[in-house]
C-alpha cells in the first residue's frame, strides 16, 4: 500500500534521511523505532508532505506522493497525527474535530461523523464546547488523533503518540488501534514505548541516523534484546 | 457655556468614531492579511487610494454612489487577488521582508500611475444627495454622511464576523492564522485560502477609499498618512487581531478627534505617542499574542 523507496531528506545542509525504504501492506500495524533524533519524525513529515527537500519514491496505493502538495496526500487518503499534536488553540473541541472534515468530501455528514467521533472519544464529548487548549495532554493527544479519523482515512501515521500520557489513556489509545485495524485502517505507528508499540504491531523498522538498520517482525524483534539494546533504549 | 463644550465634546466624540471607522476598515484587512500570510502590506494604502480614485472614476460616468460602493470593493479585491496570485505569492517562506520590499515598492508605482492618469492634483468627491445634510443625534447636528461611515462600518464588520464565525471558509481562516501546516495535512490548499484572503482585504481597503473620498477628497497621495496611521492601529490593537484592530481603530480615531479639537497641531503626533504608552506598557497591544513577532 505504501512503499518508501530510496527516500533522503535535508534540512537546509544537513543530511537526514539517508536512503529509507519502508513497506507499509493494507490492514497492518508497523512500527518505526529508534533513537532520539535517528529521522522518526522526518520519515512521516516527508511521507505527509512537510519537508521541502526530499528525494526518492513514496509511491501510496500505486501513486507518487512525493510530487503532490500535503493537501492533495491528504485526499488520497494519509492522515498524520504529529508528535506536537498540534490542536489549534482558540477553536473549540467541536471546530477541532469540525477541521478535520473541512476538505474531505465527507463534510456533508459533518453532524454525523462528530457525533461519532464523540462516541469513540467520550472524554471529547464532554468538553466539545470547550477551547481544546484548555484539554489535559492525553485529552489533547485524543482529540488531534480523532481529527485524523474523522475524514475515515486509509492510512493513518502517528509520531509517538503515548508521550507524555498517562497510562489509562495510554491503554485506551492501544485498545483504538487494535479496532482501528479490525476495521481495515492501516497504521504507521513511531513509539518510543517500544514493547508495547511492539506488542500491536505486525511488523518493525528500527531507523538510526537516517539509516534503516533493522526490519523484522514484531514478534521476532520483541524477542531481539540485543538489538532493542542497541537501537531503542533511550 | 458648560452644555456647550460638553455638545462640542459629544459631536468630537462622533467625528472621532467616523474616523476610527475608516481606521478600523484599513486596520482589519491589514490586520487579516499579517495575521494569515504574515505580509505586512505596504500597499495597504495604495489600495485604498485606487478605491477612491476608482469610485470617483465610477461617479464620473454616471455609476450611483451605491452601486460604487458594491463594485469598488470587488474591483480592489480582485486587483488585490492579482498582486498576491503573481507578485506575492512567489516570496513566501523567505520572511517578513520580501514581501514587505515588494509591497512597498508596488505603492510607489500605483502612486504614479495614479497621477498619470489623474493627474497630480486631487478632486473633490460631492457627497451623495441622501446622505447630505446633518441630523440631531442628542448632543447637536452631526453631518449625516459620517454616520452613514459608522453604519457602513458596522454593516460589514458583522459581516465579516459572520463569515469568520460561521462559514467552513471562515473556519479555515481562523485555523489557518494560528497553525496553517496542520490546515494543510487536513486538505486545505492553504495557498488559495491566502489568496482569497488578500483580495478581502485589499476590497476592504477599497471601500475605505471609496467612504473617505466626500470627506476629504482624493489625491494620489492620500494613502500615505493614513496607512502609517492604520499600522499603528494594528499595533495598538495587536498585530493579526481582528477585535484588536476594531477597539483600537476606534480609540485612535477619537484621541485623533479629541485632541486636533484642543490642539490641532498635535494630532498626529498623538497618534504616534498614544502607539508609544500602548507597547511600553504592553508590547504585545491589546489583543496581541506574545511572541508573535519573534
Ligand atoms: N526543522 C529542523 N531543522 C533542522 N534540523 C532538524 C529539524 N527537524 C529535525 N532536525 C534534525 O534531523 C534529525 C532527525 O530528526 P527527527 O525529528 O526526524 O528525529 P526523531 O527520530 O523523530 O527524534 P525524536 O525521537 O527526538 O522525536 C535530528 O538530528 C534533528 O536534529
Ligand atoms: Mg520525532
Amino acid at each position: 500500500m505504501l512503499k518508501i523507496r530510496d527516500l533522503e531528506a535535508w534540512y537546509g545542509t544537513s543530511y537526514v534521511l539517508q536512503k529509507v525504504d519502508i513497506d507499509v501492506e493494507r490492514g497492518e500495524i508497523v512500527c518505526l523505532i529508534g533513537r532520539n533524533g535517528a529521522g522518526k519524525t522526518t520519515t512521516l513529515k516527508s511521507v505527509i508532505g512537510l519537508v521541502e527537500k526530499v528525494r526518492g519514491s513514496v509511491m501510496f496505493e500505486g501513486e507518487e506522493m512525493l510530487n503532490l502538495p500535503a493537501h492533495a496526500r491528504f485526499h488520497r487518503g494519509l492522515a498524520y497525527v504529529p508528535e506536537e499534536r498540534r490542536i489549534v488553540p482558540g477553536l473549540d473541541v467541536r471546530d477541532n474535530l469540525r477541521l478535520g472534515l473541512i476538505a474531505s468530501k465527507l463534510k456533508h455528514r459533518e453532524a454525523e461523523l462528530v457525533a461519532e467521533a464523540t462516541k469513540i472519544f467520550p472524554r471529547l464529548a464532554e468538553r466539545i464546547n470547550q477551547n481544546a487548549i484548555t484539554l489535559s495532554g492525553g485529552e489533547q493527544q485524543m482529540l488531534a488523533i480523532a481529527r485524523a479519523l474523522i475524514a475515515r482515512p486509509k492510512l493513518i501515521m502517528l509520531d509517538e503518540p503515548s508521550e507524555g500520557i498517562m497510562p489509562v489513556l495510554v491503554d485506551e489509545m492501544f485498545d483504538l488501534f487494535r479496532q482501528l485495524k479490525a476495521q481495515g485502517v492501516t497504521i504507521l505507528l513511531v513509539e518510543q514505548n517500544v514493547e508495547r508499540a511492539l506488542s500491536v504491531a505486525d511488523r518493525a523498522y528500527v531507523i538510526d541516523h537516517g539509516v534503516i538498520v533493522h526490519h523484522a517482525s514484531a514478534e521476532a524483534l520483541l524477542a531481539d534484546a540485543e538489538i532493542q539494546e542497541k537501537y531503542c533504549a533511550v | 457655556m458648560a452644555d456647550l463644550t460638553l455638545q462640542l465634546l459629544g459631536l468630537q466624540l462622533f467625528t472621532g468614531i467616523a474616523l476610527g471607522a475608516l481606521y478600523v476598515l484599513l486596520a482589519i484587512g491589514l490586520s487579516l492579511i499579517f495575521g494569515m500570510l504574515t505580509v505586512v502590506n505596504f500597499a495597504h494604502g495604495a489600495f485604498y487610494m485606487l478605491g477612491a480614485y476608482v469610485g470617483l472614476w465610477l461617479l464620473m460616468h454616471g455609476v450611483n454612489f451605491w452601486t460604487a460602493l458594491i463594485l469598488v470593493p470587488l474591483a480592489i479585491g480582485a486587483l488585490g487577488l492579482l498582486v498576491e496570485r503573481t507578485l506575492i505569492r512567489p516570496l513566501y517562506g523567505r520572511g517578513l521582508d520580501y514581501p514587505l520590499l515588494l509591497t512597498f515598492g508596488l505603492s510607489y508605482m500605483i502612486v504614479e500611475l495614479v497621477r498619470v492618469f489623474f493627474g497630480n492634483t486631487g478632486y473633490p468627491v460631492d457627497t451623495p444627495d441622501v446622505l447630505q445634510g446633518a441630523v440631531d443625534i442628542g448632543v447637536g447636528y452631526f453631518p449625516l454622511y459620517r454616520l452613514f461611515v459608522i453604519a457602513a462600518t458596522v454593516v460589514v464588520l458583522v459581516g465579516l464576523w459572520l463569515f469568520l464565525e460561521r462559514t467552513s471558509f471562515g473556519l479555515i481562516v481562523r485555523a489557518g492564522a494560528r497553525d496553517p501546516e496542520i490546515v494543510r495535512i487536513l486538505g486545505v490548499n492553504i495557498a488559495r485560502v491566502w489568496l482569497i484572503v488578500f483580495g478581502i482585504g485589499t476590497g476592504l481597503a477599497g471601500l475605505a477609499g471609496l467612504l473617505a473620498a466626500p470627506l476629504q477628497g482624493v489625491i494620489p497621495e492620500m494613502g500615505g498618512p493614513i496607512l502609517a496611521e492604520s499600522f499603528v492601529v494594528t499595533v495598538v490593537g495587536g498585530m493579526g487581531s481582528l477585535l484588536g484592530a476594531v477597539v483600537a481603530g476606534l480609540l485612535v480615531g477619537v484621541v485623533v478627534s479629541m485632541t486636533s479639537l484642543f490642539a490641532p497641531e498635535m494630532s498626529r503626533v498623538a497618534i504616534f505617542a498614544l502607539m508609544a504608552i500602548v507597547l511600553l506598557l504592553r508590547p504585545q497591544g491589546f489583543f496581541g499574542r506574545a511572541g508573535l513577532m519573534s
